[in-house]
């Protein structure tokens, strides 16, 4: 066999390589030209550079961005703090120094210990934090002992301060230093640098950020500045500004009180989130630079949940709040017609269990109308028994329920709208028909948080579903507008405006008229439609005890939808006060009120514009 | 059984064997110097340096003591094995440094991406030699050399090794173009190539694609990425004409300059060997691509020539993409110095390398 190779090499293929060899050359010499001149030409000033002097970076952070309210209100802030910080290179005893340092700062032996420790595993011209946030007195301590601290100095970096305290903690988030894996990740963050962990903080981080500056400084032999050789500025974080309105916040917050639970109020024709209420709740300036042990736990073991992320983590029965759905499935399926009278006598007997109504007596013979109106419970339970789960569970998802919301925050949850096929996957069993009489009056397996039950209720009120957004835009600390977010319609209800109408007008009054259970919602100048409800958290036995009789933790929730006015809503609010001492009607009705005559209040005193500027039309085409 | 020509020995290498010895002597002390400390003078790096060395002196005998005209008929299942062990690197690979580049193997470890720049050579060579003469090539056959690039050139990228990557690509650039294809066909593969360039940026690391932008404007991020250079500059330039001396550098002593025995070694070397060290390695490498060159065009067929120049052309874009890096000419990326920076792999491959060129230079008067 030929071996393949017998070919001889080209008389083109040798010239070929005769001009590679020429740039090879050409390469070399360029490489020949750049270390002369950085050797012989700029040697001497490189010398300078590198013998007698060092250089030092000098990290200046971005100031993170300011989040406002939708009317320019501080929520968030950064103000500086003082930092005492130690160069290790710049002391010649570095445990003697660390020891001056504790005792002027009387800082334990053992953080004394751990701050030695940190500067081992570094290089020994970074800095090292030895205290942040240093008060007045350790300030002039520092400053009047200055000799005695050789490396040792005040740096100034911005920390993030929540004025507000708890207020929209929840949905701010908080910041907190940068973790192993972030760092990883991305590596414009250094070890120490505070980073948004969850919330806005942590959805908008890019944002509020800022890009750090820095000063590359020569520094003598002892670490005295000598001159900044480069300079960069940094750009502070951007600022963010909220859709919510920090009065209605507050009225909010004030209607709620010290009871557990949470309201959300929303504009209807947008999705943007103006109050945002979970109480109990916590202070995000606690986490800013690490939270202490005890107070970890002391959250942690609230049997309160100050943790918990009510309004979007909270899955609770929806109890009557759901039969504005029913009665919309009801009508748009044909089930029955607006005139179709069905005879409450305080309960129905379906299937060996006796379902019994709110009112002892029974409401007596009654229209769709007035089952909403005051809330009759058998009314639905009948309805129940003509619909199937699966036309319930279409029509609740159709409201939003059962389905994640898409707020920007994490840990949502989804709720739970059981139809046949979720019984099947959750308990392989299928599904019975007294179960679907619970569901009827938002009770049995049916949960929703309540920024689902706010969408919900806005829904029935336009017609249309918006996601819930609080970010209303991003602009430079210049003022420039950078990202404007508008709504974002999700869905459409597909059902008759004839059917609307009729469930609007019931719901109307329900706030509206004096028989309503939701009565203690209504306004002196504005109609409020809304629905009340009382959801049960545990299944207590055939008597019905007073609430002052039954352990705090099993008494039963209080519901309050609503959005008004009426005829042309501008604001949905959702309300539910955990183990409350009396129903939707006398807990929740009045803390929604509070929150949207706050709301009205104050639409009258600024002007109509401050709200309807950034509203769009409902018909706006998806 | 090995049979041993009389004219082999006679024609043995000795020049090139003497360049390649000289600069990994100047790769090893360099390595001593940049991981030197009082409390440890000689580091296990250097230990480790030496040691690989060693092995790749046997590795450059084994790959001389056959006719080098066999790897034709093995190039592709060389190919093959080589982009084998790349595959596993993803599956089976330690990460080091932020990304996935290494096999364990035992006491050792192995960086595939080292050896697939030899193995493509091979496979390359072996394609482009049947084709090759006075007459210009078809685009078509393009096809080939593209497609044994891509798929190692994309495990690469994805380690993520910038560096490699680009010398792979620049080392297939330049055998396509010495086998005979007109430059505008080149031009042409090239912007066929283009589309993937958004592909390849969105896959960098944020850090890689700071240091590209950063090499465009230096001054935007003195503090980050900006850094290396400068510090890398300031130990080149303050060797001046003759030096700090050996062990005297203080500018890597100090820590100021990362990555000092790998990626930034060229720069404690020129800090303590001055301008003239740098002259004598830059003269070292000179002599061994003239050398290279020498037993291209002397080689007695086609695909000895084109292994050689492949070989060759590895060499040459490493030491120009390194030294254009540390003296702040070229964007930093992650690429070793051949035979001075300290890594086992890389040298290993290296001499392999140099073995084959041997094996050519000595093989031109038999038949």
């Amino acid at each position: 066999m030929i071996p393949l190779a017998q070919r001889e090499t080209p008389v083109a293929l040798r010239r070929r390589l005769a001009v590679f060899l020429i740039a090879t050359i050409v390469g070399l010499l360029g490489l020949v030209s750049r270390l002369w001149i950085l050797q012989v030409i700029e040697g001497e000033e490189k010398r300078v550079l590198s013998e007698n002097n060092r250089i030092r970076l000098h990290r200046v952070h971005a100031t993170r961005g300011t989040v406002l309210d939708r009317n320019g209100q501080v929520v968030v802030d950064s103000r500086p703090s003082f930092d005492a910080v130690l160069v290790p290179e710049d002391t010649s005893n570095l445990a003697v120094t660390v020891e001056n340092l504790a005792q002027l700062l009387q800082q334990s032996s053992a953080e004394t210990q751990s701050i030695l420790h940190q500067a081992k595993g570094r290089p020994a011209f970074q800095e090292v934090v030895v205290k942040r946030d240093v008060n007045w007195n350790d300030m002039v301590a520092l400053e009047t002992h200055q000799l005695d601290l050789p490396g040792v100095s005040l740096t100034i970096t911005p920390r993030r301060s929540y004025p507000l305290g708890a207020t929209l903690s929840q949905l701010l988030g908080y910041v907190s230093e940068v973790s192993e894996k972030e760092l990883a990740a991305d590596p414009r963050y250094r070890m120490g640098d505070l980073i948004g962990k969850t919330g806005l903080e942590r959805g908008w981080e890019s944002a509020l950020r800022g890009v750090d500056g820095g000063q590359q400084i020569e520094v003598d032999a002892v670490g005295r500045k000598l001159r900044v050789l480069r300079e960069v500025e940094e750009v502070p974080g951007n600022t963010v500004t909220l859709t919510v309105d920090l009065e209605v916040q507050a009225a909010a917050e004030r209607a709620l009180g010290e009871r557990d639970g949470s309201i959300v109020a929303l504009d209807p024709t947008s999705g943007e989130i103006l109050a945002y209420v979970n109480h109990p709740s916590y202070d995000p300036n606690v986490f800013a630079h690490g939270v202490s042990a005890d107070e970890w736990q002391r959250l942690m073991k609230d049997p309160h949940h100050p943790l918990t992320h009510r309004a979007i983590q909270g899955q609770y029965p929806p109890g009557s709040t759901f039969k504005f759905i029913m009665a919309t499935a009801a009508i748009e399926e044909g089930v029955i017609n607006p005139f179709t009278r069905i005879h409450c006598g305080g309960g129905v007997q379906f299937g060996g269990h006796y379902f019994r109504c709110w009112k002892k007596g029974g409401h007596g013979a009654l229209d769709l109308h007035e089952a909403l109106v005051q809330s009759c419970d058998v009314f639905f339970y009948q309805l129940a028994q003509r619909m199937q789960i699966d036309t319930i569970a279409r029509y609740a998802r159709a409201f939003g329920l059962g389905m994640p919301t898409g707020i920007a925050l994490e840990h949502e949850k989804t709720g739970t709208i059981p139809d046949v096929a979720w019984k099947k996957k959750r308990f392989h069993q299928p599904w019975y028909a007294g179960e679907t009489l619970s569901v009827a009056i938002g009770q049995g397996y049916v949960t929703a948080t309540p920024l689902q039950m706010a969408n919900a209720i806005a829904t029935m009120a336009t017609g249309s579903r918006f996601r819930p957004h609080f970010v209303k835009q991003v602009a430079t600390p210049d003022g420039e507008v950078i990202e404007r977010l508008g709504p974002e319609r999700t869905h459409q209800l597909k059902v008759r405006e004839t059917t609307l109408k009729l469930v609007r007008d019931a719901l109307r009054d329900v706030v509206q008229s004096d028989r309503g259970t939701g009565k203690k919602a209504r306004l002196k100048t504005v109609e409020v439609a809304g629905k009340t409800g009382t959801s049960q958290v545990v299944k207590l036995g055939e008597v019905r005890l007073k609430a002052a009789q039954i352990p705090w933790q099993s008494r039963d929730h209080a519901w309050f939808v609503a959005y008004a006015p009426a005829d042309n809503p501008e604001i949905a609010v959702a309300a539910i006060v955990e183990h409350a001492d009396g129903g939707g009607g006398a807990i929740a009705a009045p803390a929604v009120h509070d929150v949207l005559d706050t709301y009205f209040r104050l639409r009258e005193a600024r002007g109509k514009a401050n709200y309807a500027q950034n509203r769009s039309p409902a018909d706006r085409p998806l | 059984m090995l049979k041993i020509d009389r004219r082999l020995i006679v024609h043995f290498d000795w020049t090139l064997l003497l360049i390649v010895l000289l600069i990994i002597g100047c790769g090893v002390t360099t390595v001593l110097s940049a991981t030197h400390s009082a409390a440890r003078p000689v580091s296990s790096s250097v230990v480790r340096q030496l040691a690989w060395a060693g092995v790749g002196l046997l590795a450059m005998l084994a790959a001389l003591s056959f006719d080098y005209r066999r790897l034709e008929s093995w190039a592709y299942v060389i190919y093959a094995g080589a982009l084998l062990l790349l595959i596993l690197v993803p599956v089976l690979g330690a990460v080091g440094g932020g990304s996935r580049r290494w096999l364990i193997l035992g006491p050792a470890s192995l960086q595939p991406s080292e050896f697939i720049k030899l193995a493509l050579v091979v496979a390359l060579a072996r394609w482009l030699h049947r084709m090759t003469g006075d007459q210009p090539l078809p685009i078509r056959a393009l096809i080939v050399p593209l497609a044994l690039f891509l798929p190692a050139g994309l495990l690469i990228l994805r380690q993520p090794d910038l560096g490699t990557a680009m010398v792979l690509g620049l080392t297939v650039a330049s055998l396509v173009l010495l086998a005979g294809f007109r430059v505008r066909y080149v031009l042409i593969a090239l912007a066929v190539i283009a589309p993937a360039l958004p592909f390849v940026w969105s896959h960098l690391k944020p850090y890689q694609k700071q240091r590209l932008t950063t090499f465009l404007d230096p001054m935007a991020d003195p503090l980050g990425a900006g850094y290396h250079v400068i510090q890398s500059e300031i130990a080149i330039g303050s060797g001046q004409v003759w030096g700090k001396g050996f062990l005297h550098g203080t500018q890597s002593k100090l820590n100021f300059l990362p990555e000092q025995h790998t990626d930034f070694i060229f720069s404690v070397f020129a800090e303590e060997w001055g301008f003239i060290g740098a002259m004598v390695m830059l003269t070292l490498y000179l002599a061994l691509l003239l050398r290279c060159f020498m037993v291209a065009t002397r080689a007695k067929d086609a695909f000895g020539t084109l292994l050689a120049f492949g070989i060759t052309a590895t060499i040459f874009w490493q030491v120009l993409i390194n030294l254009g890096m540390a003296t702040g000419s070229l964007p930093v990326v992650g690429i070793t110095l051949p035979f001075v920076s300290y890594g086992g792999s890389s040298l290993l491959a290296l001499m392999i390398g140099i073995g084959l060129l041997m094996n050519i230079g000595m093989r031109r008067f038999t038949f």
